[in-house]
């Protein structure tokens, strides 16, 4: 037996801030981290012919189906496919890495109530695979930047600030989502319902001044509102957002993860008995 | 009859257990219970839905009980033994294993573990059937707490023992039950561990692999290993352990030798 090393000694008592734990926890997990936005990835295209490919074409066709649709009705210039898809970016990543979460951990369940390891790490490794999906999906919006002759400017540098804030607000609802989806069987199924409502109520297709000015509080009740427009600033618009709008977005990004992370943590050690 | 806190003396063939396994910082315990409960809140009925559940609640009729699943449990269980837990479904003994496996935290009293857990879990939970074996193997050591570089260090003699060369490049959907587990098991089991949690679990695998897992068991209870188990097969109880514990309704009813505690819990059903 390891007679010389020192014993790893855990002890119920000493208990930290749960937060805090988590934290540490999964710093020390990072490899499980990275073996699960692995096995996300490659599952994905493992038995597919067009493989990596799909995550370029998939919403660059959903781009041109909807800017061919919606063109039509708002009599938009050829740019407007541009405007479309960095508003789609920003809405896919939030919208599949929610859901994956809840996935993540209903899936990981059976595992947890066995064995340790830090529950955020489902919520945290589906940011990651999103992450890898949306660095992918730059490449069409490029392309298609490149044919519709936007006009870029350095601002497009800036843009992993709007990638950081709505990675931090999309896994802080993530966390929230999967420690209720835990508890009601129906949460999965409803979020999906919401979803689709959610994605009429964001700016992906829609341009703001098509909003009739008594109805523009409603759309600004939305947080994905803010972090849509301020992905789309760097890119789409190709301006420096103002110190508001940093600050706003930057603002419903922390909360939410702080909110998110609090909130996961302090019911982790439930779930054993959950499931 | 309740004895707990107290454990009776260990008649043990051909080990010295307490002086074999006492270690420089001078403790022989490897884990301890003291006055431990686990209590959870339930709601009265089986709620499965959030919109019974905001229905309910908008009537008011929503009402939790408590269930103390183990309490006032104290106990010593010694470096190097193997140890036993007995009792009907429902007893305890799985919350038990997760309270030291750390899964779930005491409401009441004091769990202290002093060494590196190794939880068997049903082999292959966690495989991805999509994944090589290779893959899962790297995927299944990371949830076991690896780095990459230990895994690299310890993938050739996982594979050595899984005896799946030929096979480590493939999908696991292509695998036999039997070759899963025996990658499973290879995973878990690598190095000896300091605790070794068994949860029914040995009973996978064919007649060659049952005997190979259990000559692993073996060896590292002989190596010195604290290792739990909880069973309803009271041969294996009886055959493998140096001491046992009956649990009944989250309470602990008695612990001593695997003969005298086995023969108590038959009297009392």
């Amino acid at each position: 037996m390891n007679s010389t090393e020192s014993l790893p000694v855990y002890d119920s008592s000493k208990r930290g801030i749960a937060a805090l734990e988590e934290l540490r926890e999964i710093f020390k997990y990072r490899n499980l981290l990275f073996q699960m936005v692995r096995r996300d990835v490659v599952t994905r295209y493992k038995r597919s012919i067009l493989g990596i490919a799909w995550t370029m074409l998939n919403p660059l066709m959903t781009t041109l189906i909807l800017a061919v649709v919606f063109s039509q009705v708002f009599g938009a210039e050829e740019q407007y496919a541009v405007y479309v898809l960095s508003g789609l970016m920003p809405w896919t990543f939030f919208s599949q890495t929610t859901s994956a979460s809840i996935v993540g951990l209903l899936w990981g369940g059976s595992l947890i109530h066995r064995i340790f390891m830090p529950r955020t790490v489902f919520a945290v490794s589906a940011i990651g695979t999103g992450m890898v999906n949306f660095l992918l999906s730059l490449v069409p919006l490029f392309v298609l930047i490149l044919i519709t002759g936007v006009h870029l400017t350095w601002s497009v540098f800036l843009t992993p600030i709007a990638i950081l804030f709505l990675a931090m607000f999309s896994l802080g609802v993530g966390l929230f989502l999967s420690s209720v989806a835990i508890r009601f069987a129906d949460i999965a199924d409803m979020y999906q319902i919401i979803l689709t409502a959610w994605f009429y109520l964001s700016p992906i297709i829609f341009k703001e001044e098509f909003i009739p000015e008594q109805f523009t509080w409603i759309v600004k009740l939305n947080p994905m509102y803010y972090l849509i427009n301020f992905f789309r600033a760097f890119i789409y618009d190709g301006r420096f957002p103002s110190m508001e709008e940093y600050l706003v977005t930057g603002g419903i990004a922390s909360i939410s993860l702080l909110f998110g992370w609090i909130f996961f943590s302090r019911r982790a050690d439930e779930f054993a008995y959950r499931i | 009859m309740n004895q707990s806190g107290a454990p009776a003396a260990v008649p043990v063939p051909e080990m010295p257990v307490a002086e074999k396994l006492i270690l420089p910082d001078g403790r022989s315990d490897a884990i301890s219970f003291e006055n431990v409960g686990v209590c959870y809140r339930t709601p009265n009925e089986r709620i499965v839905t959030f919109k019974e559940y905001a229905i309910r609640w908008l009537q008011g009729r929503v009402r939790h009980r408590e269930v103390w699943a183990l309490h006032d449990v104290h106990l010593l269980i010694k470096r190097g033994e193997t140890f036993g837990f007995i009792g009907r479904n429902g007893a305890g003994k799985s919350t038990l294993l997760k309270l030291i496996a750390r899964v779930l935290r005491p409401t009441t009293g004091r769990v202290i573990v002093r060494g590196k857990i190794a939880p068997l879990l049903e082999f292959g939970a966690g495989f991805h059937p999509e994944l090589t074996g290779r893959e899962n193997v790297y995927l299944n050591g990371a949830m076991l707490g690896f780095s990459r570089r230990e895994m690299d260090e310890k993938f050739d003699r996982i594979v050595d023992f899984a005896e799946l060369w030929d096979f480590i490049d493939s999908p696991i959907r292509t695998y036999s039950s039997g070759m899963t587990a025996r990658l499973g098991f290879a995973v878990a089991t690598d190095i000896q561990p300091d605790i070794l949690l068994v949860d029914e679990v040995l009973s996978v695998g064919d007649e060659a692999f049952q005997r190979k897992s259990a000559a692993r068991m073996h060896e590292f209870r002989d190596g010195g290993a604290t290792v739990l188990m909880v069973s309803h097969n009271m041969a294996v109880i009886q055959d493998m352990c140096h001491r046992v514990a009956w649990l009944d309704h989250g309470a602990l009813m008695a612990a001593g030798s695997p003969s005298e505690i086995i023969q108590a819990y038959r009297d009392s059903q």
